[in-house]
């Protein structure tokens, strides 16, 4: 009988790749590319049954949810958004510790007024009582934010879709408000953006999450295994 | 199932003409409001859990549109253009389908709703009891028994609060959370102890604008910090809020016993009938009295109808997860296979027509039927 081999999606490129990269090799699983360089599958060696499907970094959690893939290395922002908290079929495994980044609430600092969520929602009201518009929110993370507002009682905005440069939103007239990634926070202040003192809805990092039924897998063990302990 | 067989469709249309009839027998004027609306109205207007599951999209020359997620505010978008007088008395009824993305619970994402508005009502309480009567009667023509009623009055709990010694601004936060229970409760915490917050990001702002004109010590303070003024927010509006938070510093708590009174009403609950005599523990105001005198009447308007208010439930909590309500709330439970299930809903919302853009303030009540439900229910 011939086993389903697992397949494990990657980051692509960047940053997240050679992390990654690095961190299967000294765990004694280096990450083999199939046919030339470029080249979008691969497989663990080390470890029999399981292959690698490189894909782009924002793709790996969809696919985790839909079932395409049965394993990823990913954001973990990535992976909150994209699965909802009552999905209990992903799970993550193993936090790898790479790629650092908190998914704050940022509001411009000429808003001397505001330092918390609760202060953002009586912004909220007035800002529709006196302007007869919602403050909008610039964001990629519309679930994330949708979550967090919801939890501090926040409901008077509106979400803005977007996808780049999220930052220079409230600059540009686009958007009041944004919640965004961010690493140093250095591209908030030079964007006159403030984080609020109860805004960091995610500390992130990259995370290897799987299919939960998977855990007991023996082919899943032995990788988790090695992973942990070249962490 | 993708899609109704005729048998399933035939079905529904009969029963749902059962329900129609009950509204138009009634003197209630048949309408269909539109299904495509300008999306601005819902999504400026309604919470972000209704915002985030309504199907959004643009016409060709981008102008954002929406699939009604509710036939309330068409049927006053309805009312509105052809009302030559916003504020005449009108009814409505109306049958059709709202548009929802499935929510967690996986509803479904097209529904038939049927309701009735009644618009510029001259004699609320009656109005109110007639909206009430009007619901179970449809419900029972349906087929449905075993009706399970719950009120709650908005009208008790903002008259509470006016009764109150507390700032204006404090009122005003405090009516606009009592839909979020947890908000709500930090909130009277706050209150409770104003000079004990923590220091946070702003307090030095607060501090800069101690014994000057604010506005000019904003602005001041804006240039001073080298801030560019990036928001549609005025320097006045920050201004404002930075002295209401100067205010709070010295102002005098809130009364524990208030506090306590709030928390006991809050968890006032029981037959309609029965509460009559826990809400009359609640000391005496103007307005909490006229509050009160409502309340007692809504009773006596009931019993009029034909209808045992012995057996509806008052919950002072209830209709905390619904926004727009001004006065009574209501919804209509059945049992169902599991667990009670949600066939109908309603209350008065005197705010709503004024928002949409009557000259004046039109009081409004009204209910609608989850015809869907209904059917899983019956059958």
């Amino acid at each position: 009988m011939t086993v389903t081999p697992l397949t494990l999606g990657i980051p692509s490129k960047g940053r997240l790749m050679e992390a990654t990269a690095e961190l299967f090799a000294k765990a004694g699983l280096p990450i083999e590319r199939i046919g030339n360089d470029r080249g979008y599958r691969g497989r663990l060696t080390g470890v029999d049954g399981i292959d690698v499907a490189f894909l782009s970094a924002s793709e790996i959690a969809g696919q985790l949810r839909d079932g395409k893939i049965q394993l990823g290395v990913t954001g973990e922002d990535l992976l909150r958004e994209k699965i909802p908290p009552t999905d209990e079929s992903v799970d993550v495994a193993v936090r790898l510790g790479f790629g650092p980044a908190n998914v704050v609430v940022a509001v411009p600092e000429c808003w001397l007024d505001v330092a918390a969520m609760a202060d953002l929602d009586e912004v909220a009201e007035q800002f529709y009582r006196a302007h007869g518009r919602r403050i909008r929110v610039a964001t990629k993370y519309v679930h994330l934010t949708r979550r967090w507002f919801a939890a501090h009682g926040v409901t008077g905005y509106r979400i803005v879709d977007s996808s780049g440069a999220t930052e220079g939103a409230p600059a540009a007239g686009m958007a009041d408000i944004i919640v965004d990634i961010t690493t140093t926070g250095s591209t908030l202040a030079a964007n006159h953006l403030r984080i609020l003192d109860d805004g960091v809805i995610l500390e992130s990092c990259a995370v290897l999450a799987l299919k939960r039924e998977l855990l007991p897998d023996p082919r899943v063990q032995v990788m988790l295994k090695a992973l942990v302990k070249a962490l | 199932m993708a899609g109704r067989s005729s048998a399933e469709r035939e079905a529904l249309a009969r029963q749902n003409a059962a329900i129609m009839a009950v509204f138009e027998r009634a003197g209630f004027d048949h309408i269909a409001p539109d299904i495509i609306q300008p999306a601005d109205i819902f999504l400026e207007r309604s919470g972000e859990d209704i915002r985030a599951r309504t199907f959004v999209f643009s016409d060709p020359d981008g102008n954002e549109l929406c699939l009604r997620p509710d036939l309330t505010v068409p049927a006053c978008r309805y009312h509105l253009s052809h009302a030559a007088d916003a504020t005449a008395e009108s009814r409505y009824c109306y049958l059709g389908t709202a548009f929802r993305f499935p929510d967690e619970l996986l509803s479904p994402q097209e529904f038939n709703q049927a309701g009735i508005e009644w618009f510029g009502d001259r004699n609320p309480v009656q109005a109110e009891a007639r909206v009430m009567k009007l619901a179970i009667a449809a419900l029972e023509a349906a087929g449905l028994s075993g009706l399970k009623i719950t009120m709650g009055d908005l009208g008790l709990f903002n008259a509470l609060i006016d009764a109150m010694a507390m700032p204006e601004r404090w009122r005003r936060r405090l009516k606009h959370q009592f839909w979020r229970p947890q908000a709500f409760r930090s909130l009277l915490d706050r209150f409770a102890r104003p000079a004990t917050q923590k220091r946070t990001a702003i307090s030095a702002h607060v501090d800069a604008i101690a014994g000057q004109d604010a506005e000019a010590a904003v602005a001041a303070r804006l240039a001073s910090l080298n801030l560019p003024h990036v928001t549609d927010r005025g320097v006045a509006e920050i201004a404002v809020r930075l002295s209401e938070k100067l205010a709070d510093r010295s102002e005098a708590p809130l009364d524990p016993a208030m506090v306590k009174l709030i928390e006991a009403y809050l968890a006032i609950e029981g037959s309609v009938t029965d509460v009559v005599a826990e809400l009359a523990k609640l000391p005496s105001s103007p307005a909490l009295d006229g509050a009160r005198r409502w309340f007692e009447a809504r009773i006596a308007a009931l019993e009029d109808q034909g209808l045992n208010p012995r057996r509806f439930h008052f919950s002072a909590n209830f209709g905390r997860e619904l926004e727009y309500y001004t006065g009574l709330v209501f919804q209509i439970e059945v049992e169902a296979r599991n667990a009670p299930l949600v066939v109908a809903g309603g209350g008065r919302y005197n705010d709503l027509l004024h928002d949409l853009g009557a000259s004046t303030r039109v009081s409004a009540v009204g209910c609608a039927i989850h015809t869907e439900r209904v059917k899983a229910v019956l059958s």
